[in-house]
C-alpha cells in the first residue's frame, strides 16, 4: 500500500523527463490527422438543411443499405460466437500437433488485406469455385446475395471472438473446476455453471467488436456482393456511390449516421469490458 | 515481470488436468476436428485460392504478371506510401505510449479512446474526410487550386488516408506492453544521472523492441493492404490492392492473384514474426531472473 502511494506521488510529480514534448506531439498529431478531419464530417452534415437531412434518412437506398449492413454484421457475429468460441476452447485447452500453427492462422484476417480476402471469397463462392460449385448444386447462392455479405463479414470478424475468449478460457481456475468435480458436478454442469459464466462477458465483447468491424467493412464485401442497390449494397458502398456523384453533403450525412452507430457500439464495448473487469475482480 | 506467475500457473494447469476436469477423449477429438474444419473452411481456403490462382499459368505466367508495368507501378506506390506512413505512425506510437504509460494526467483515458478511434471508423469514411478537406469542393479546395497544389488524386492523399487508417497499431501494441512493465528501471536510471534520451534508448527501447517490431510489422501490413480509404482518394493512382481490383475488372485473374499473393506473403510473414515474438517474450517471462 505504501509502495503504491509513493509510486502514485512520483507519477504525479512527473519525475521522468519528456512529458511536455510527448504529450504535445501526441495531441498535435492526433488533432491534425484524426480529430480535425473527423470534425469536418460533422460540420459538413450540420450545413445541410433539415429537409435535405430528412431526404437522406428516408432515402430507400440508404435505409436498405443500413438494413443489409446491420443484419449481415449481426448474423456474421452471431455465427462467429459459436465458431470462434469452439476454436478458442480447443486452442486453450487441448494439445494437438499443429496447435501453434492454427493459433497463428487465426489472426490471418487481421493481416491479410481486405481486398485480397474479398477477391478470394468471390472466387471461392462463384458458380465454378471450390465451395460455390457444391452450394449452387444444392441451390444455395452465396455470390451476389446478402448471404455472401454475411460470409465475408464472418471471415473478417472471426479473430475478434477467438482472441477475446481464448485468454479468459486459459485463466479459468482449475481449483474451482476441481472443487466442483469433487462435489459431484458433471462436466456439462461445470461448463454451464463455472466456465460459461466466466467467459460470457468476453463472448459479448468479442461479438460487439466483430459486429462493429462488420458495419464499416468495405473491401472484403464488395467483390462477393457486387453491391446491388436495394439487395446487397452495404452502407460504405452507398457512401462511395454518393462520392462518385460528387454529392459530398449526402455522403457526409450517411457517414455521420454510420459513425454514430459505431460510437454507440464502442460505448457498449467499454461498458461490457468494465462489467467484465468488475466481475473478475469480485471473484 | 507481471506475466511470469500467470504463465507458470497455466503450464501447471495443463500438466495436472485430470479426467474430472477435462472431457472424454471422443469429445476432445470431435471438438478438435470441428475446430480444424472451421479454420480450414474460413482461413486456409483463402490461402489455397490465392496461391493456386496466382500460379494457375505456371511460374512463367506469375513472373510475367508481376513484371507488368502496371504491377510494378503499383508496387512502387505502395512501398513509397508505407515508407512514409510507417515511420510517422511509429514515432507517434512511441510518443503516445511514453506519455500514457509513464505519467498520470487529466483526460488520459479519453486520450486512449481517441487513439483507438480510427478502428471504429469505416475505411471509406476515413478517405471521405480528406476529400471533404482537400477535394475540389473541399474546405481547402479553392486555396489549393489557386496555388496549383493537389492532394486528392495524388500520393499525398494516399499517404494521409493510409496514415489515418493505420494510426493506432504501434501505439496500441506499445501501450499494452509498457503498462505491464512499469517505470521503476527508468526512474533508477534517472537517479543515476541519465538524461531523457539515454533513458529511452538504453532502458526502454531494449525492453520494448520485440513489441515495437510486432507493431511496426502489423502497421506495415495494414498500410500496404489498405483498400477502402485509399480507393476514395487515389483517383487514377494505383496501390497494390487498387491494382488488384483493376486487374479483376479487366478479368485478368492471374495478374490479380499474382499481385494478391505478394500481400498474402507479407501477411504470413507478419503472422510468423508475431508468433516468434510471442515465443521469445513467453520464454523471458517463464525464466526466473
Amino acid at each position: 500500500m505504501a509502495v503504491a502511494l509513493t509510486q502514485r506521488r512520483r507519477k504525479t510529480n512527473r519525475i521522468l523527463p519528456g512529458f511536455g514534448i510527448t504529450l504535445g506531439y501526441t495531441m498535435v498529431y492526433l488533432s491534425l490527422l484524426i480529430l480535425i478531419p473527423l470534425a469536418t464530417l460533422f460540420i459538413k452534415t450540420h450545413q445541410l438543411t433539415p429537409s435535405a437531412l430528412h431526404d437522406v434518412a428516408t432515402d430507400p437506398e440508404v435505409i436498405s443499405a443500413f438494413k443489409v449492413s446491420f443484419t449481415a454484421s449481426f448474423a456474421a457475429a452471431l455465427v462467429n460466437v459459436f465458431a470462434g468460441t469452439l476454436v478458442a476452447w480447443v486452442l486453450a485447452r487441448y494439445k494437438f500437433a499443429g496447435r501453434s500453427l492454427i493459433d497463428g492462422l487465426v489472426d490471418l484476417p487481421f493481416a491479410l488485406p481486405t481486398a485480397v480476402a474479398g477477391l478470394s471469397l468471390a472466387l471461392l463462392y462463384s458458380s465454378n469455385g471450390l465451395f460455390g460449385r457444391y452450394l449452387e448444386a444444392h441451390n444455395i447462392h452465396v455470390a451476389n446475395t446478402s448471404l455472401g455479405v454475411a460470409v465475408a463479414l464472418m471471415v473478417i470478424g472471426f479473430p475478434f471472438i477467438v482472441r477475446t475468449v481464448q485468454p479468459v478460457l486459459e485463466d479459468v481456475s482449475l481449483d474451482v473446476e476441481e472443487a466442483a468435480a469433487t462435489l459431484g458436478a458433471s462436466r456439462l454442469q461445470i461448463f454451464g455453471r463455472i466456465i460459461f459464466p466466466a467467459i460470457f462477458p468476453s463472448i459479448l465483447t468479442g461479438f460487439a467488436l466483430a459486429f462493429a468491424r462488420g458495419l464499416g467493412e468495405y473491401g472484403s464485401v464488395i467483390f462477393i456482393s457486387a453491391g446491388l442497390p436495394g439487395q446487397t449494397e452495404i452502407v460504405p458502398q452507398t457512401i462511395m456511390n454518393e462520392l462518385s456523384n460528387y454529392d459530398y453533403g449526402k455522403a457526409s450525412a450517411i457517414a455521420v449516421m454510420m459513425l454514430l452507430a459505431s460510437f454507440t457500439l464502442l460505448l457498449i464495448i467499454n461498458v461490457l469490458q468494465w462489467w467484465a473487469r468488475k466481475k473478475q475482480g469480485g471473484q | 515481470m507481471s506475466g511470469a506467475p500467470i504463465t507458470i500457473k497455466s503450464k501447471a494447469i495443463e500438466s495436472t488436468r485430470s479426467s474430472h476436469t477435462t472431457e472424454p477423449t471422443w469429445v476432445r477429438v470431435v471438438l478438435t476436428v470441428l475446430a480444424l474444419g472451421i479454420v480450414a473452411f474460413i482461413l486456409v481456403s483463402l490461402l489455397v485460392v490465392i496461391f493456386s490462382e496466382a500460379f494457375s499459368s505456371g511460374w512463367g505466367g506469375y513472373v510475367t504478371a508481376l513484371k507488368d508495368p502496371d504491377s510494378i507501378a503499383s508496387i512502387w506506390v505502395t512501398i513509397t506510401t508505407a515508407a512514409v506512413v510507417v515511420p510517422l505512425n511509429t514515432i507517434f506510437g512511441i510518443c503516445a505510449a511514453w506519455v500514457i504509460t509513464k505519467f498520470e494526467f487529466w483526460g488520459k483515458s479519453l486520450l486512449i479512446t481517441l487513439i483507438d478511434l480510427p478502428f471504429s471508423v469505416s475505411p471509406v469514411i476515413s478517405g471521405l474526410v480528406f476529400v471533404l478537406l482537400f477535394g475540389r469542393e473541399g474546405y481547402f479546395g479553392p486555396y489549393l487550386k489557386e496555388h496549383h497544389l493537389k492532394i486528392i488524386n495524388t500520393e499525398i492523399g494516399v499517404i494521409l488516408a493510409t496514415t489515418f487508417v493505420t494510426f493506432p497499431f504501434v501505439a496500441r501494441e506499445l501501450i499494452a506492453l509498457m503498462q505491464s512493465q512499469g517505470s521503476e528501471e527508468e526512474q533508477a536510471a534517472l537517479v543515476l544521472g541519465a538524461n531523457g534520451w539515454q533513458i529511452f534508448t538504453r532502458i526502454t527501447l531494449p525492453s520494448i523492441k520485440w513489441g515495437l517490431i510486432n507493431g511496426i510489422l502489423i502497421c506495415n501490413a495494414r498500410a500496404m493492404g489498405e483498400f477502402g480509404a485509399v480507393n476514395v482518394v487515389a483517383g487514377i493512382l494505383y496501390t497494390i490492392p487498387l491494382q488488384v481490383d483493376n486487374f479483376n475488372s479487366d478479368n485478368n485473374m492471374t495478374a490479380a492473384f499474382a499481385l494478391s499473393s505478394l500481400l498474402a506473403m507479407l501477411a504470413l510473414v507478419t503472422l510468423v514474426v508475431k508468433k516468434i515474438v510471442e515465443f521469445i517474450t513467453e520464454r523471458h517471462a517463464v525464466q526466473p531472473e
